[in-house]
């Protein structure tokens, strides 16, 4: 199985995946880019139309999709006026800073080769990752975990249950691409942390 | 007796002067940080998120992530309110499920 590495001469971070794995790979950075520019970030609209309309800065409320939910939670517990106002400041940047990280996955893929459709055997891709991209690959990892255990429904000490599924169960197949990310992801921190 | 002052150069006013401004800021604006545990991110990732966010030495990157892993959350960081919500704006561009609030 692939994994990341960091060259020792060069300091940067490596890997080499199959070209299946990097279609897998690019097509669930994708779905990312796609859920975070879907639902769009408008401003709550429990205001004066025309302030509405003159306000570009950001939402005010949580997003309806729990994926996004979960990506940018409330910041303030027990105070909704600043959780909305941190929301306003922040969401609109942190949804731009994680789609395009999630975008460099894809187009750092393609550039080492990996074709629009995928229809050769055989083909390998390698990757080499300078030290800011490595990281940004490693934050848009935990993006996409975090978005496939919100669909999952994963929780803390549920292994055996996710373990026990039949193979067949559409969920065992996507709980195994959520453990190839994690482990990927291990890789890359330890590969970081060197 | 008279109320004549006795003031002289010499009379302690009774002020700290070794206090210097970061410190009194810091008595002043007491909020928090949070990290919240969640069944997803990986201790190694937590701990590093840690390290390269805050400048904290693996040891106390490790500690805190300990906390947040057995008691479900942990105090990361103190400061002003504008501090704190740039810490939280961090965590949750690294994925981290952080809140703020003032200190208890």
């Amino acid at each position: 199985m692939s994994a990341f590495q960091r060259h020792r001469r060069s300091g940067r971070v490596i890997a080499t995946f199959t070209g299946f794995e990097a279609d897998l790979l690019r097509s669930l950075a994708g779905q990312l880019v796609e859920l975070l520019r879907n639902e769009a970030a408008e401003p709550d609209d429990g205001r004066d139309p025309f302030e509405a309309m003159m306000d570009f800065s950001g939402p005010t409320s949580e997003p309806e999709d729990p994926v996004l939910a979960r990506l940018f939670p409330t910041a303030y517990r027990n105070d909704d006026e600043a959780a909305s106002e941190f929301r306003r400041f922040t969401e609109g940047s942190l949804r731009d800073g994680k789609a395009a990280a999630a975008s460099l996955i894809i187009d750092t893929l393609e550039d080492a080769g990996l074709p629009t459709q995928l229809d050769e055997d055989g083909l390998m891709i390698d990757v080499e990752l300078d030290p800011d991209a490595a990281r940004t690959w490693m934050r848009s990892f935990t993006d996409i975990r975090l978005a496939l255990a919100t669909r999952l429904g994963i929780e803390d000490g549920d292994d055996e249950y996710w373990f026990n599924l039949p193979d067949d169960d559409p969920r065992a197949q996507a709980h195994d691409i959520y453990d190839w990310v994690g482990y990927l992801q291990e890789t890359l921190v330890e590969a970081l942390s060197r | 007796m008279g109320t004549v002052s006795t003031a002289s150069p010499e009379v302690d006013s009774g002020l700290d002067t070794t206090l210097d401004p970061d410190q009194i800021t810091v008595l002043a604006t007491p909020w928090v940080t949070i990290v919240w545990n969640d069944p997803v991110n990986l201790m190694s990732y937590v701990s590093y998120v840690f390290q390269q966010h805050f400048g904290y030495s693996k040891r106390k990157a490790e500690k805190l992530m300990m906390e947040v892993h057995e008691d479900g959350k942990s105090v990361v960081s103190t400061g002003t309110r504008e501090a704190m919500e740039r810490d939280v704006q961090a965590m949750h561009e690294y994925g981290l499920w952080a809140t703020l609030q003032k200190s208890e």
